[in-house]
């Protein structure tokens, strides 16, 4: 076993679709862990890193951004046609994103009113999750991703195993790093006991109520909390604009859904 | 040393207060008090009496806590925080090992080594003192000790402050556990804070060696009759004034004869299944392993993480959730806390102290909900109602709860 040709690196491809950057940003982000993560697999697609791309199919693939377009809806399926793996990074690819908002208004009214010719404006009426279209092996949430998350889910696949990401509530992390619950002793909005946790609480650490950023939990009961938001101060508008933001389809969805396996 | 453990008391005014959290740190304890943060009495380390809430009380409801002024000063004068000593007996994430992939391809595997810290934790109420017994029972005995719980709890010095202040949602009373320091407790000194017009001061009382020589080097003076006699009183008094009561039944066969019942999906209805009353419980153990490697597979460490029957992934079998309705996780929780406790650690899993009433967001109270319990289970199998039905879940194995 030995002078052998070095073993073939994984290779990886990141994907963007309707999305800010922000998630592949992340990556981008990773500094101390970006020059090993090279070293073990082959970047072969990575537009916002490099302009250079080769052609799949990629062992692993990070996939930004919503599904907005016809072209997108044809993309997404070659990429997964691509792919071994299919990670989606981000509120955008795992629930259609701020731009989900369409998915409660008429899209065509929008380029009417917005663009001078809107003939030449091609678009689906929704924002789409990426598993709405394709099979997807994992979605990474978040508004942006947690860089931590993000290195996790890419060293599990690496070596081939679950990833560690917890979907639980957001209180789960509120409570483990001991900050001081905002709803029960400010009556301060919080969104953590119906969100996903990931980003480790950081907004009730700082007083603030948990904006939804990962979207809902796995298992949750938002009719039961929604008098809460009441009691709050929150009328049932400011209820509805508290839910649609980053994840705006996705708190819509019915609620209970934990009776899946 | 002329003072057995337990006979001496004595009297401390707020500067022996003072000087007894210098003592601790001398002697080489971490000392951890409560102290006000973010519109809380939290548990912190504390370098100074003058840290301690003196002035502040709290003001509890179902889902509610707010803090608020007190007139007479008093440092030990609030029940329920956020936290409790758990936080730092059995620490919500530990390393236990790390595994190397050496040059030669060898793994070697180094266990952690429990940093070697001596808390001395300071004002301790008595709820809090019986979770913590009942947490050594738990981890620090039994078939499967956790050795590293055992020797931050052996290392420990319990300062006990009685409770003269009861919130809206303790209960210690109905379950035995409080307000005052019981005779056979473990702790090494306790407290009685009195403020009148003899001044603020702290009947105090020695319970262990090591409580009775931090006592004897306190500026302190003996007890008058008159300190004792309004200590006694005060504590007296706090167990008149519990906000909430345990109902009075065999909470165990209540458990266990309730699983089927109505009232499961009724709190389920309600319950978010958030996790934030396990977290806050002063006794709910429970953890799951966190697996984490290096980009290169050459380094993986092993931690510990608190879990909760809450969460989805606490009993994953490769068929999915054993428990996926948020019923039978609530129901998990209960039973666990009153019925199966006993047969496993045998005292009941739940102090009184009120905090999973307090925190959870939406008010769910435990003591309604066996309250709620109870009247169904009386009404099913109280005579003259019909016989029992072949559905009747009395009697049934109360080893299992899965849904
Ligand atoms: S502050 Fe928000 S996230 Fe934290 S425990 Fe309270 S409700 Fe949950
Ligand atoms: S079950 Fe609730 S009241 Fe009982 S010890 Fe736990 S947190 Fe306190
Ligand atoms: S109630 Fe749940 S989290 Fe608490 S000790 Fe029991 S099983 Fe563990
Ligand atoms: S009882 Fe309350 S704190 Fe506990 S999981 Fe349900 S909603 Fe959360």
């Amino acid at each position: 076993m030995t002078d052998q040709e070095p073993r073939p690196r994984p290779r990886l491809g990141v994907f963007k679709f309707a999305s800010c950057d922000g998630c592949q940003l992340t990556l981008l982000d990773c500094e101390d862990e970006l020059l090993p993560l090279a070293d073990e697999v082959e970047i072969r697609h990575f537009l916002e890193a490099s302009g250079a791309v080769a052609p799949g199919p990629y062992d692993l693939s990070l996939v930004e951004g919503s599904i907005t377009t016809p072209e997108d809806a044809r993309r997404i399926r070659q990429v997964r046609a691509d792919s071994r793996h299919l990670v989606t990074i981000g509120a955008c690819a795992t629930a259609g994103g701020v731009q989900a908002l369409r998915n409660f208004a008429d899209v065509e009214e929008f380029t009417r009113t917005v663009y001078a010719t809107p003939e030449y404006i091609s678009t689906l009426a929704t924002s789409t999750p990426v598993s709405a279209h394709v099979p997807v092996d994992f979605e990474l949430r978040g508004c942006p991703i947690d860089r931590g998350q993000l290195l996790e889910v890419v060293t599990a696949y690496l070596s081939g195993r679950r990833p560690d990401i917890p979907d639980h509530s957001v209180c789960f992390a509120c409570k483990r790093r001991g900050t001081v619950c905002v709803t029960v002793a400010h009556g301060t909005p919080c969104l953590g006991p119906v969100t996903h946790a990931g980003c480790g609480a950081i907004c009730p650490a700082f007083g603030r109520g948990c904006y939804g950023c990962f979207g809902p939990a796995r298992s949750t009961n938002l009719p039961a909390y929604i008098p809460v938001l009441r009691r709050d101060g929150m009328d049932e508008r400011d209820v509805t604009r508290f839910l649609r933001t980053y994840n705006a389809a996705a708190f819509e969805e019915p609620s209970v859904r934990e009776s899946r396996p | 040393m002329t003072d057995s453990p337990g006979t001496e008391r004595a009297v401390l005014d707020r500067d022996g207060l003072g000087a007894l959290v210098r003592e601790l740190r001398a002697r080489g304890h971490t000392v951890v008090g409560p102290t006000v943060r973010d519109g809380a009495v939290v548990l912190d380390e504390i370098d100074s009496a003058d840290r301690l809430p003196f002035g502040w009380g709290v003001e509890h409801e179902a889902g509610r806590y707010r803090l608020r002024p007190r007139e007479d000063g008093a440092a030990f004068a609030h029940s329920a925080g956020p936290q409790s000593w758990k936080a730092y007996l059995h620490p919500q994430r530990l390393r236990e090992w790390t595994a190397d992939r050496e040059a030669d391809g060898r793994i070697t595997v180094r266990a952690e080594e429990p940093a070697r810290v001596s808390y001395a934790f300071l004002g301790v109420q008595p709820c809090d003192l019986r979770a913590i017994a009942v947490q050594d029972r738990v981890l620090g005995g039994g078939a499967y000790t956790d050795e590293g719980y055992r020797g931050r709890r052996a290392r420990a010095f319990l300062v006990v402050a009685e409770c003269t202040e009861p919130g809206a949602t303790c209960f210690c009373v109905s379950m035995g556990t409080g307000p005052g320091a019981p005779g056979d407790a473990a702790y090494d000194l306790a407290l009685t804070e009195v403020v009148d017009d003899g001044g603020h001061r702290f009947l105090v009382r020695a319970g262990s060696p090591a409580g009775a020589e931090v006592l004897a080097a306190l500026p302190r003076r003996p007890a008058d009759g008159a300190t004792a006699e309004a200590a006694r009183e005060a504590v007296a008094d706090a167990a008149t004034r519990m906000g909430r009561t345990m109902p009075g039944t065999d909470l165990h066969a209540l458990m266990a004869g309730t699983l089927e019942a109505d009232r499961w999906d009724d709190v389920a209805s309600r319950c978010l299944t958030c996790g934030n009353c396990t977290m806050v419980c002063p006794t709910c153990f429970c953890t799951s392993t966190e697996d984490v490697g290096d980009l290169t597979g050459d380094h993986a460490e092993r931690w510990r993480r608190w879990e909760s029957c809450f969460d989805l992934d606490f009993s994953h079998l490769p068929g999915g959730p054993v428990r996926s309705s948020g019923r039978s996780r609530y129901r998990q929780w209960l039973t666990h806390k009153l019925g199966t406790w006993h047969d496993q650690f045998g005292s009941s899993g739940c102090v009184g102290c009120g905090r999973c009433i307090v925190w959870c967001p939406v008010g769910i109270d435990i003591t309604e909900e066996a309250a709620a319990l109870d009247r169904e289970w009386s009404a099913r199998t109280l005579p003259p109602t019909a016989p029992a039905e072949p559905g009747d879940a009395r009697g049934r194995s109360p080893g299992r709860t899965g849904p």
